[in-house]
């Protein structure tokens, strides 16, 4: 390459011919997608030091610390139990309401923060976009396993409280890791889009609380699909039943409960659109993001 | 909002054998800034959606206007001019962290931008930042774990009592750029882009940040130095760029560059 470049002393060439003769590459350039995951994949120590500082540095400042990753999901149980369980009376013919109340609030209220944590997971650290190359996927990615683990914890309260409220640990059980997998799946793909809308679009996250409330009343977190038939449409109903966040909290419910409420839709219908959805949106997602790998310096 | 289009030729390429690390070819910076502006009510914010006019309150800074230039390998170059007159923006598109909204940057591996506000988090210990900018520069997590020590002595921050266990928003301004720097300049860059971050620390700290810059010029790196400080442009760099209002206004060797600058300070 030298040697080329000492023939070619008489003529000037230009600064692109310059960099491409001494293989120069365009600075911020976006990899392949097969070379882009590689990266991502290299640095997963950082995306995993990276939530587990975010998460302790959020508490850090509370006086009762790491107690809060176990008291927030409780109170929340406690709180949607009062008004649903208790005031309104929507438990109806449900066995179990406690179980199936505190299933739907931790399996939404994942996705729910996982959301939320996507859109800002840019804009919160345009600082560290601005000063250091990395792919930034590891923002988003490392926000939603910050969210995994506390969703662990909350999972380790739900199964406590199903014990309690009278259901016995059944053979199902383990159907509810598969379920979990698919909705974290699912859940990242949606936080890597809204990461990429977010960072562009500062109104969204005002905008978003709104959109998860009215998801969250579509998802039959406080009473049972059967309602949506008894009320709607039936062509609407249908459709309201193909909703991913309805489909994982039924799949969850079908798995924890010795006495599930009766699904909207056949069983092994779920299992496949709770599959599709995971890899449409989880695909989706990640692939949306990486076209906009250069422009998330720019804010 | 391009009204300025300087012609990418003014910089005669010559090739003369050197291997270029950096090449910036016509680039053009353009920020998209949310600023508030008077006047703007929830009303009016109205009205603009429905009419469909842009939003005022998102102005475009242009900080950057075309500016060409190539850096060799082994080669030292000072970057001066006024407050705001594009010098961290260039740095940061060479960098690759800023898009380019005209013109291209290339550059050889993976230059690292060290910024004194280089954002680490304050609510963790120094230890934690130590690893954490390390991981994020893309080391492995034996070579932090083997080099965090050698970090923390370099920064100093551990001689007057152990700060390293403390959070960085305990740290004095000094003490959290000296970590930074020293976070920084762990690792071996083929491009060393430096914003103003050597001017921090005490007269011992910056002797030592000093002669770090040297070793990395040796390992045959290209290091970029902005600093509003003629003395520490003088003594590092033997080429030096004038950039004002996003122009390059004169490239060539320090003391001619530096002397004009000043010139040019004064006069104002």
């Amino acid at each position: 390459m030298r040697q080329a470049a000492v023939a070619n002393r008489s003529h000037s060439p230009s600064l692109a011919e310059l960099a491409s003769r001494y293989g120069l590459r365009v600075a911020g350039d976006r990899p392949g997608l097969a070379a882009y995951t590689r990266l991502v994949w290299s640095y997963r120590h950082f995306i995993v030091a990276f939530g587990t500082a975010k998460n302790a540095a959020s508490l850090s400042t509370a006086r009762l610390g790491k107690l809060w990753q176990v008291i927030t999901p409780l109170v929340n149980a406690a709180v949607y139990f009062l008004l649903f369980g208790v005031l309104l009376n929507t438990r109806r013919n449900i066995e179990n309401f406690t179980a199936f109340l505190c299933i739907g609030v931790f399996v939404f209220g994942f996705t729910q923060q996982v959301v939320m944590s996507g859109i800002r997971a840019i804009g919160d650290n345009l600082g560290l976009v601005r000063a250091l190359q990395f792919p930034r996927a590891a923002l988003p990615v490392s926000a939603t396993l910050t969210q995994l683990q506390q969703f662990a914890y909350s999972m380790g309260v739900l199964l406590l409280i199903v014990v309690a409220s009278g259901d016995t640990p059944s053979l199902k059980w383990p159907l509810l890791v598969p379920t979990l997998v698919l909705q974290l799946i699912f859940s990242g793909g949606l936080s890597l889009g809204l990461a990429r809308m977010g960072s562009t679009v500062a109104d969204l996250k005002h905008l978003m609380p709104f959109v998860l409330r009215t998801w969250m009343y579509a998802s039959g977190v406080f009473y049972s699909v059967t309602r949506f038939e008894e009320h709607l449409p039936a062509a609407f109903a249908k459709l309201l039943e193909l909703n991913p966040m309805l489909i994982y909290i039924e799949l969850a419910r079908q798995a924890l409960l010795e006495v599930p409420p009766a699904p909207g839709l056949p069983v092994p219908v779920m299992w496949l659109a709770a599959l599709g959805w995971a890899v449409v949106v989880g695909l989706g997602g990640y692939i949306y993001f990486w076209l906009g790998e250069k422009e998330y310096g720019r804010g | 909002m391009a009204e300025r289009t300087e012609a990418s030729g003014s910089v005669s390429v010559i090739d003369d054998g050197r291997v270029p690390t950096v090449v910036v070819d016509d680039v053009h910076v353009v920020y998209r800034v949310h600023a508030p502006v008077p006047g703007n009510t929830p009303l009016t914010a109205f009205k603009r959606i429905v009419s469909r006019a842009p939003s005022p309150t998102i102005r475009e800074v242009h900080a950057v206007k075309g500016v060409s230039l190539v850096a060799y390998q082994g080669e030292a170059i000072g970057v001066i001019g006024s407050n705001g007159s594009g010098k961290s923006t260039l740095l940061r598109a060479i960098a690759g962290l800023l898009p380019t909204h005209r013109g291209s940057v290339y550059t050889k591996g993976q230059p690292s931008l060290l910024g004194v506000n280089a954002a680490l988090l304050n609510d963790l210990s120094g230890e934690r930042n130590v690893e954490l900018g390390c991981l994020a520069m893309g080391m492995t997590k034996a070579d932090v774990r083997e080099q965090r020590q050698e970090i923390i002595d370099f920064s100093g921050i551990n001689e007057h009592g152990d700060f390293s266990s403390l959070p960085m928003r305990t740290y004095s301004s000094g003490m959290a750029a000296r970590l930074r720097f020293s976070i920084a300049a762990a690792k071996r860059h083929e491009v060393l882009l430096i914003d103003e971050a050597l001017a921090t620390g005490d007269a011992k700290f910056r002797q030592r940040s000093e002669e770090r810059v040297r070793e990395l010029r040796k390992e045959a790196g290209t290091v970029v130095l902005v600093s509003h400080q003629a003395n520490t442009i003088r003594e590092t760099c033997e080429r030096t760029i004038w950039l004002e209002a996003g122009v390059i206004r004169m490239d060539g060797p320090t003391g001619e560059v530096v002397d004009a600058y000043e010139a040019f300070a004064k006069s104002k």
